[in-house]
């Protein structure tokens, strides 16, 4: 099996499916449904194949595994190379996992130009999975500014009220810092005379261009995850985007940023990591509380929930600039369970808003009532966002915190007032939405899950309670390329303290 | 068997939780019940190798997060200490689980509440026989969800939601510091399980944690974070305000949580933590403190109030100061003594209360109540029983164990034992007084019910009165049977290595050679209080009113419970609001997008408009917005480190 172009198939098999669903012909009713059809068979038989990746992957190796390479622009020295090491394996899986879940959850709420919706989907399953896998600098770039373009026709096609500005606003924010990162590309290119990232990870730039090097993609970076200031475009785009946009937007847009810094700043410009790190706590530690602050006040659940988002992620950035073992694996860690748990959030609203095309959490009250089953799954997700033992959420926010700890104690003080002010909007949420009276006329008739949301929430749940009970599953991959992560930062910043001190 | 004990009460959650429907209100009770009553015989068994035969074991069961030096693993650990609150956690259990069957039998979700029930056991469980502070901590905040559920339990009523919430975040503050504490071990440690940090703590009795810009001794930052975390579940002054309010979930819940259980967590997790308490002075000073200006706050507060299970609420709150306090003075054993005791006899008096409650059709207030005891004989007498342990009057349960924390408490010869000692002393009289108070308006003089109620007024069926009678009995005997196993002559032997206490802590052993009026002393007190609430209630009704109109101050003062929410709620959550709506409207909509996005877009818009060129404009208003940003950014940075 080996030998097969495993992360080839993964990333275009969604492509195929797409061309495939766009030659169906016919009438619409039966196109919808076979697109459908076609877009879940493919999207599962990718996940599948992805699973095939996983298992084929050596634990105890750093180095990346599974790599295809071909030429593509020889002339440059810039090649097709896909690979996946221990930080990027579980996004692959990742996406794989929620694009279907998108699809069958999208199965009833979209019904117009279906054919373009689930294409739409496929493609973008097609350039998150070659985003992660990339290990050419170029195909990087190319992988992480298509991500934008079905993102960006989902939310401006089959959004809301307001999408073709939350559409613009998304696509601008995230494109515009794109634009520096494309620059720092050329830069890089032109010292190091390669795209090839597993040549550039042992490339040692120069101090002084690794600070704009490292300002530029954090630029584009800063954008994706999204940090205090710069995440206004977060809610807007959530509010906006149909349910399962929401999902992928949450569950695995928001990780590019993340696995940006992973990938590239990190070890290819670890002194100017290191004299930015301070500047990544603050605004990090900002957007734990001050998000959580304002999402205590939100008036729309999906904008309470994109707020909430943005907190979460600031305890990735800490974990990841803490460059301390537990800190990074819990960032990973942290960001694989915000994907699951964020993205199961925001189906939640889904299920109520498919049935009452409403977000505004005071038109809800006492659904409990109606709805036990839903209650109960919203309940766990709620868990699992506020961090409890035994859900995903604890392990990731525990692991970063307990680094950090280690590294700078303030932070750690800071960032741990998260425990406290993330239930305190979930909980808020949670009771205004499914406890009280149920007393609005329009909510008496309200239906609990179908078979078929079940069949979504159900893997989720079982993902979210087997990374909390059981992580280390996931957890030992990522020992060994995390280790030399750490090994090859701290080597650097040795060799540069000794050769300012050759320099005296 | 060890194993099972465990995971019994989950087993029965799971299938009460997710096939109620399908087994039925009565099938929901019966798997719930043969799930806890199994667990409490087996914790019997367990109590008798373990203890008795002196076999304490850990077992293993899976890994848990591992991750570079950090190996933590599920593990179940039974020592002395765990078997004692199996027995604890698991009778009291049972017999509330059996209890609500009668008590809850009007309700429409039973089997959700026999799963909630279950599933707190089964978490309450795992945190006394956590082998490492991180599954202590899953233990302790599912605990903390169980109580959260079981509150806003009837989640059509807003004050039980809004108390569950209130019970989930209070808690959560004390997590916060007990998070810090856990990190604060691991690196001081380079460890988190217990057993290899009890054995490393004597060689770090003078290592230094540099935290917070401040170098700490290290055991004491640890011990104080972790027991900011106890202060927390265990309603402790300042993190006190959840427990009143938890009183809004139904009675068998306040019995099994909020007096038996749930709440001596945070003493129970201090007791295990002994070996690293005992390093630290400081800390234990601090315990000592905290524990004793509880027992007192609460004790005054619970002499004004008038609901029924808030007084009993409060008392709790006011021994669980008693426990700490007795820790505070290296008397772990007589704190979990008291734990112990405490258990069945507050148990028996929440359960009573929920049988007058049930009996007088939902009525909580005292002042609405009277006469009771011809009607309801059999919940009078064991009410009495449990206010007679409570009170401390021998040789009931509680006479026992609080003698012996205000003999160590003297014995200690600290100025701080003796703060607690005197406290302790004081608050034993308004524990006797206030306990009284609510026997005599409950049940003696003319009954201030109207005639409705009192006509339904009936005895509570025997699924109520038999687990009554099984905690009646250990409140009588309990204090008397443990007595030498927990704090007498085989104590050494009983505790084996669960408790670490040094030599230079000799307080416990002190307390054979106190001065006969130390022993003497609480017992009279509580007389007296017992007498005072006599002669204001029975024999000079018009006494209480005219004490409140000669110090009205004073009286709201202990009516507003010295006014702790109000100020929590001025200094906290209405801030936490106003900051909210701030930041949205002024940091993120006039602010960020103000200054970026939008406004620039409409800035552009207007220099468009001007210079007659009909577009939107709006890509390159938000190009600018970023453009602009990262310049600000880039600059700032430069110029703060250039």
């Amino acid at each position: 099996m080996t030998d097969w172009p495993l992360l080839s198939i993964t990333t275009f098999l969604p492509l195929l499916g797409a061309a495939f669903i766009l030659s169906i012909r016919g009438e619409a009713e039966i196109v919808a449904r076979n697109a459908r059809n076609v877009a879940l068979m493919t999207s599962v038989a990718t996940f599948l194949v992805s699973l095939l990746v996983w298992s084929n992957f050596n634990n105890a190796s750093a180095d990346f595994q599974l790599v295809d390479q071909a030429r593509w622009l020889p002339g440059f020295a810039i090649s097709y190379k896909m690979g996946v090491d221990g930080i990027s394996l579980f996004f692959v899986l990742l996406s794989t996992f929620l694009t279907p879940l998108c699809i069958l959850s999208a199965w009833e709420s979209v019904q117009k130009r279906v054919k373009e919706y689930m294409i739409a989907f496929l493609v973008l399953e097609t350039m998150m999975v070659g985003m992660f896998c990339a290990l050419d600098l170029v195909l990087f770039y190319v992988f992480f500014e298509a991500v934008l373009i079905p993102m960006f026709i989902i939310i401006g096609v089959w959004g809301g009220a307001r999408r073709v500005y939350a559409a613009f606003k998304f696509f601008l924010y995230t494109l515009l810092g794109s634009v520096l990162m494309l620059l720092a590309i050329l830069a890089m290119y032109f010292d190091a005379h390669t795209t090839d990232i597993q040549v550039l990870l042992a490339h040692p730039f120069p101090v002084a261009m690794q600070a704009w090097l490292w300002l530029a993609f954090f630029a584009s970076f800063a954008v994706k995850v999204p940090m205090w200031p710069v995440h206004t475009w977060l809610p807007d785009a959530h509010v906006e985007a149909p349910t399962a946009g929401s999902v992928i937007l949450a569950g695995v847009l928001l990780k590019m940023g993340g696995y940006g810094f992973l990938r590239f700043s990190v070890p290819m410009f670890p002194l100017a990591s290191h004299d930015f790190a301070p500047m990544v706590f603050t605004l990090s530690i900002v957007a734990v509380i001050y998000t959580s602050l304002v999402a205590l006040v939100q008036e729309d659940m999906k904008k309470l929930i994109a707020y909430s988002s943005v907190a979460h992620m600031g305890f990735v950035t800490i974990g990841i600039f803490s460059i301390q073992l537990q800190g990074i694996e819990g960032a990973i860690f942290q960001m694989l369970s915000h994907g699951l748990v964020a993205s199961a959030l925001f189906l939640c609203v889904g299920v109520v808003y498919d049935r009452m095309h409403t977000r505004e959490i005071a038109r809800y009250g006492g659904l409990n009532s109606r709805m036990p089953a839903y209650a109960v799954v919203f309940m766990l997700f709620t868990l699992a966002s506020v961090g409890l033992p035994g859900t995903s959420g604890f392990v990731g926010e525990f692991m970063v915190l307990l680094g950090i700890f280690q590294v700078n104690s303030w932070v750690a003080l800071f960032a741990a007032t998260g425990l406290v002010l993330g239930p305190a909007y979930m909980l808020y949420l949670y009771r205004r939405v499914i406890f009280g009276k149920l007393t609005r006329e329009e909510l008496k008739s309200i239906l609990d899950l179908s078979p078929r949301e079940i069949a979504v929430f159900v893997p989720l749940i079982a993902m979210v309670l087997w990374m909390g009970i059981y992580p280390s599953t996931f957890l030992a991959p990522m020992h060994s390329s995390v280790a030399k992560l750490i090994n090859d930062y701290q080597l650097a910043q040795t060799v540069a303290d000794g050769a300012s001190v050759a320099l005296r | 068997m060890y194993a099972s004990v465990v995971f019994l009460p989950l087993l029965g959650a799971f299938i009460a939780g997710f096939f109620g429907r399908r087994i039925g209100d009565r099938g929901a009770q019966l798997v719930t019940c043969a799930g806890i009553g199994a667990s409490a015989l087996l914790s019997v068994l367990i109590f008798i190798e373990v203890v008795g035969n002196g076999h304490p074991l850990t077992l293993p069961l899976l890994p848990f997060i591992v991750s570079g030096d950090i190996n933590i693993s599920w593990a179940l650990r039974f020592d002395t200490l765990t078997a004692v609150m199996l027995i604890v956690v698991n009778w009291v259990s049972f017999m509330v689980h059996v209890y609500s069957i009668g008590y809850m039998h009007h309700d429409k979700s039973i089997p959700r509440f026999q799963a909630y029930l279950s599933l707190f056991t089964f978490f309450m469980l795992m945190l006394v026989t956590a082998d490492n502070l991180v599954q202590l901590f899953f233990g302790w905040e599912g605990v903390g969800l169980a109580s959260y559920l079981l509150i806003g339990f009837w989640y059509e009523k807003p004050s039980a939601s809004a108390a569950a919430i209130k019970a989930f975040l209070v808690n959560r503050v004390g997590d916060f510091g007990f998070a810090l504490g856990i990190f604060g071990v691991y690196m001081l440690f380079d460890n988190i399980s217990f057993d290899p940090i009890f054995a490393a703590a004597p060689t770090k009795t003078t290592a230094v944690l540099h935290l917070f810009g401040t170098d700490f001794h290290a055991i004491t930052i640890c011990c104080l974070l972790l027991f900011v975390g106890a202060m927390g579940k265990s309603a402790q002054l300042g993190l006190h305000t959840w427990l009143p309010d938890a009183m809004e979930g139904p009675t068998p819940v306040s019995a099994l949580i909020h007096a038996a259980t749930m709440v001596t967590a945070g003493v129970f997790m201090v007791a295990r933590m002994s070996p690293l308490f005992e390093y630290s002075d400081t800390a234990l000073h601090v315990v000592t403190v905290i524990g004793a200006l509880t027992a007192i706050f609460a004790a005054t507060v619970g002499c004004v109030q008038n609901d029924i299970k808030r007084i009993i609420a409060y008392s709790t709150c006011s021994q669980l100061g008693y426990m700490f306090f007795a820790i505070g003075v290296s008397a772990y054993q007589a704190g979990i003594f008291h734990l112990f005791t405490h258990a069945f006899f507050k148990a028996l008096l929440f359960l009573g209360a929920g049988s007058v409650i049930h009996a007088m059709s939902d009525e909580q207030d005292i002042r609405r109540m009277g006469g009771l005891w011809k009607h309801i004989p059999l919940t009078y007498s064991l009410m009495l029983v449990g206010s007679v342990a409570l009170a401390g009057i021998p040789p009931f349960a509680g006479y026992w164990s609080k003698d012996t924390i205000l003999e160590a408490a003297w014995a200690a010869h600290t100025p701080y034992g003796m703060f607690a000692f005197v406290i302790g002393i004081t608050a034993a009289f308004l524990t006797a007084f206030y306990s009284w108070r609510l026997l005599i308006l409950a049940f003696h003089g003319r009954s201030r019910a109207d005639e409705h109620v009192m006509a339904h007024v009936h005895e509570s069926p025997a699924v109520m009165t038999v687990p009554l009678m099984v905690l009646a009995l250990g409140a009588v005997v309990a204090g008397w049977v443990g007595h030498e196993s927990f704090v007498g002559e085989d104590m050494g032997r009983f505790w084996g290595k669960a408790i670490l206490l040094l030599d230079s802590h000799e307080a416990l052993h002190a307390i054979h050679h106190v001065p006969e009026w130390v022993s003497l002393l609480p017992t009279i007190m509580a007389v007296s209080g017992i007498a005072l609430a006599y002669l204001m209630y029975m024999f000079v009704p018009s006494l209480p009113g005219f004490l409140a109109n000669l110090l009205p101050g004073v009286h709201r003062f202990l009516l507003n419970k010295w006014y702790f929410d109000e100020l929590y709620n001025f200094l906290f959550i209405k801030p936490a609001f106003w900051l909210g709506y701030g930041m949205w409207k002024g940091g993120d909509g006039a602010l960020i997008d103000g200054c970026g996005p939008d406004g620039v877009a409409a800035a552009t818009r207007d220099v468009a408009r001007r210079i007659g060129v009909l577009q939107s404009g709006y890509l390159y208003h938000y190009a600018f917005a970023m453009l602009i940003g990262v310049a600000v950014f880039v600059t700032w940075y430069m110029v703060k480190v250039g």
